[in-house]
């Protein structure tokens, strides 16, 4: 057996004090050999990341320390080394990939002088060759046209492309450890299936050790060799990535499987007798050429082209696809909260967009909405209470009344009604988005529509706000209109969905007769690129909760 | 940037701004009509009075009797043909006063806003890689202390200082008349006449601009792409140069554009109080005086540089910024 290429022992790294806990990763072993992927899991908060930063010794010292333990590469232990020794390691012998591809390039550099940069630290290589070597590892990251994209800056690259930009600078240097910080969490599905292949083909070739590190099971199922899984700070399990994810042993590892929405789409119920509560007709938005005089024109975009569909009571309609799908506009033309170009939206059997804006405040108590960021959706000066009860007071509610119906709302939602005088802040994300759901139910909604509201959630959190969401749907015959770009919530909770690619509704159908049989390609293409769709989660429902 | 890109781009901006300075001018002629007293008052005063049928005939004889719609019309038209009229406290058209009153504001903003801008981003950018140090903290107070001291009280205690004790720099004016100099003589003699009104004028916006740059150095040191410069094994001065600064600089040169204007004001009171023959002591003369024609014409000089200087901030800033282009 090979001498692993990273080897970790006892690894412990310190927060500062008055922090939650003492310390942030608390005796982490672990090791990686040439030509593995090791998934490191974990749920936000279980100092995941940390790691990263503890191998490439860029955490932010002296704040955040390692406390504890070695850090072995190669038979070389990284913590004694010298800054400038350090230096000479990052980048060439040790690489990294992060998680955002928007913001982990410089947008004031082309990307052919970023990955030059490397080079040029690393390599005594002439201008030429350096160029030479370049435009080889975009090829290598099947970048079509290497040419134009040397210069191009990161704003003019998609997401995906950005992402192989990030994998090719990694490359640059051949290295031997490869850290991956959640390289496809900001990626749509479909490019996150062609950026997974492409590690696990690049890995294949240069046979370098990759450290991964995931939130999405899913994505360990597609890619992993050998899994450790992190809980708070602490590694709770590891193993091969067929006994971690098929025979889960600590409790922990079990919850986090259990939550898995699995692909089954829920039984069809039958909605044909119940009434239509919200209709939508020939709904356009374009997005007209933007800027003025000024700033010069773009060409417009049709976000929503010639949309229409039916929400029957106590249904629920999954409205997914990838970014720029329009899926979000949708939710926003449908609340009103932006003007469509034309078309109807009808609510009970009102014209939403007709109304003035007097009607328009009389009807938006039928219509409320759950936003995805549960933080940055919750005013952080005011009461929970307050946040519940604005809306019914705003119409005219008696401000008592209404805060004594917002303690029992928070009960509905199985939040301690003690919650009532508290901040937004003092909640976890989890019961944050329960607080959302909350206010949007103040109201009394006919429809709720709600834009993604699971997407900001860890896994185990998701599971029960989804649970929760579905329960008061049945209570309260609630009709939902639920965006998302996530196949598998929407295989949990939609009755129907709808799949929108571009603007347009490409198909749409009962959820279960959809995934089982999609006939459009792109549904099918979506379908196919579910990370670790090949792997069904063991049943744990019953000992998971 | 392409060189036709940039001239369409130019174009339109010129274009844009026609409105502009009309709006200005108009404005500005009914702000001043709105004003008691005019030139043939000032006038008056200063022989010691007249007797009012001498007013009424110089009133006519300047079209001051006319309603004011009247004589905005007819300044407007003479205005199209860039005739700025004549200047009766000068007695010599407005455009050859402007022109050679132009070139000292210019050097004096010119100097003052460069050395402002360099020395403030510099200090800045070293202040906030040493944040929160010793260094950080004597930079930040140096800034403190310029921010908060008023420029006429500056420019009086450095007259007191370096001219009246010491003796080491001209108290006023641009160059020493009786000297006669030549050549580089003369260059070297303005330059010492510049040195305390340059430094007067800067050290307030250099605050701004040290201030600003801090905030904005830490900011971007924080930003995920200097942590992946810092993941490929760049050393602290490179990550400086390349991935920082740049990125950083944005906000602050969003600002000197938008301060140009308030330097022009700020060059009224120096000007004033070392007698520099520029703009600023011209607009503060001609309002005593009321030499309306001389106002406007200082006025629409202003209105057209900053314009123009706004346009150059656009342009250096979609050179530094690849994000923006010009279209």
């Amino acid at each position: 057996m090979t001498d692993p290429v990273l080897d970790i022992r006892d690894l412990k790294i310190a927060l500062p004090k008055g922090s939650d806990r003492p310390f942030a990763l608390d005796g982490l072993n672990l090791s990686v050999n040439p030509g593995e992927i090791v998934c490191l899991v974990g749920e936000s908060g279980s100092g995941k990341s940390l790691t990263a930063g503890a191998i490439m010794r860029l955490l932010p010292e002296p704040h955040v320390r390692v406390a504890e333990g070695s850090i072995r590469f190669e038979g070389q232990d990284l913590l004694a080394l010298s800054e400038r020794e350090m230096k000479q390691i990052r980048g060439d012998r040790i690489a990294q990939i992060f998680q955002e591809p928007m913001t982990a390039l410089n947008p004031q550099k082309t990307v052919g002088w970023q990955i030059d940069e490397v080079l040029r630290l690393h390599t005594g290589l002439g201008r030429k060759a350096r160029r030479a070597r370049v435009l080889e590892l975009l090829d290598l990251v099947h970048i079509p046209d290497p040419r134009s994209v040397y210069h191009a800056y990161p704003h003019q690259v998609s997401g995906g492309q950005r992402q192989r930009v990030m994998i090719a600078m990694a490359l640059a240097c051949e290295p031997k450890l490869i850290i991956a910080d959640e390289p496809t969490t900001a990626l749509d599905v479909t490019t996150q299936l062609q950026i997974l292949k492409l590690i696990r083909e690049l890995q294949e070739k240069e046979g370098a050790g990759i450290l991964f590190i995931t939130h999405d099971f899913g994505v360990v199922a597609e890619i992993a060799d050998r899994v450790v899984v992190l809980s708070k700070g602490e590694m709770v399990e590891q193993g091969t990535a067929a006994e971690v994810l098929n025979r889960p042993k600590h409790p922990y590892t079990r919850a986090l499987i259990g939550a898995i929405p699995a692909l089954v789409p829920p039984r069809p119920r039958d909605f044909r007798d119940a009434p239509v509560v919200l209709r939508a007709e020939g709904l356009v938005k374009t997005f007209a050429a933007r800027g003025s005089l000024i700033s010069g024109k773009r060409a417009p975009v049709t976000a929503v082209d010639n949309l229409s569909f039916t929400l029957r009571r106590g249904e629920t309609l999954g409205v997914v696809g990838e970014s720029g799908s329009g899926k979000t506009t949708v939710s926003r033309i449908v609340t009103r909260l932006l003007e469509s170009d034309c078309g109807a939206v009808e609510v009970d059997g009102t014209d939403l967009l007709a109304c003035s804006p007097r009607e328009l405040r009389e009807m938006r108590r039928h219509i409320q909405m759950v936003f995805q960021d549960p933080m940055a959706s919750l005013n952080p000066r005011k009461r929970v209470e307050d946040l519940i009860a604005q809306g019914p007071i705003v119409h005219g509610a008696d401000p008592k009344a209404a805060r004594a119906r917002a303690r029992e709302l928070l009960e509905l939602v199985e939040l301690s009604p003690a919650a009532a005088t508290r901040y937004p802040h003092e909640f976890s994300g989890g019961q944050r988005q329960r607080i959302g759901i909350a206010r949007a139910l103040a109201m009394e909604p006919k429809v709720i529509v709600a834009d993604e509201p699971v997407s900001a959630l860890d896994v185990s959190v998701q599971a029960q706000v989804l649970k929760l969401l579905a329960d008061l749907r049945d209570r309260l015959d609630l009709s939902v209109l639920f965006v998302t770009h996530d196949l598998r919530v929407a295989a949990q909770l939609c009755d129907r969905v709808i799949v929108m690619q571009k603007g347009r509704i490409v198909e749409t159908g009962v959820t279960a007769e959809l995934f089982a049989a999609p006939s459009h390609p792109y549904t099918q293409q979506l379908l196919a690129s579910i990370p670790g769709r090949g792997w069904t989660p063991p049943d744990l429902a019953t000992d998971a909760a | 940037m392409q060189l036709t890109q940039v001239l369409t781009y130019a174009l339109r901006r010129l274009l844009q701004a026609v409105p502009v300075v009309i709006l200005i001018m108009v404005g500005t002629f009914l702000l001043l009509k709105l004003a008691p007293g005019d030139t043939v008052d000032a006038l008056v005063g200063d022989m010691g009075g007249a007797d009012a049928a001498y007013i009424a005939r110089l009133r006519a004889e300047y079209g001051l009797d006319q309603p004011v719609w009247v004589q905005l019309g007819r300044y407007m038209a003479k205005l199209i043909q860039f005739d700025f009229g004549w200047s009766f406290v000068y007695e010599q058209p407005v455009a050859a006063i402007l022109w050679e009153r132009l070139g000292t504001t210019l050097m004096l903003m010119g100097t003052s806003l460069s050395l402002a801008f360099s020395i403030g981003v510099g200090l800045g950018a070293i202040a906030a890689r040493r944040a929160y140090s010793l260094t950080d903290n004597a930079i930040s107070t140096l800034g403190l202390i310029f921010y908060a001291t008023p420029s006429f009280f500056l420019s009086l205690m450095m007259i007191l200082l370096f001219s009246v004790k010491l003796g080491w720099l001209p108290v006023s004016g641009l160059s020493d008349v009786a000297a006669f100099y030549t050549g580089w003589d003369h260059v070297i003699d303005v330059v010492l006449h510049l040195i305390m009104p340059t430094a007067a004028l800067s050290l307030i916006y250099l605050s701004f601009y040290l201030r600003l740059m801090r905030a904005s150095v830490l900011e971007v040191a924080d930003l995920d792409f200097v942590r992946t410069a810092r993941a490929k094994g760049a050393g602290e001065t490179r990550l400086m140069i390349h991935h920082i600064m740049r990125n950083a600089l944005l906000p602050v040169v969003t600002l000197l554009g938008l301060q140009f204007s308030t330097v022009l004001g700020g060059s009224v009171v120096v000007e004033t109080i070392f007698a520099l023959p520029g703009l600023g002591q011209l607009a503060y003369q001609s309002v005593i005086q009321r030499d309306m024609n001389m106002l406007m014409g200082i006025i629409f000089l202003c209105a057209i540089i900053v314009v123009i200087v706004n346009f150059l901030t656009d342009l250096l800033y979609a050179r530094l910024d690849s994000r923006i282009a010009l279209k």
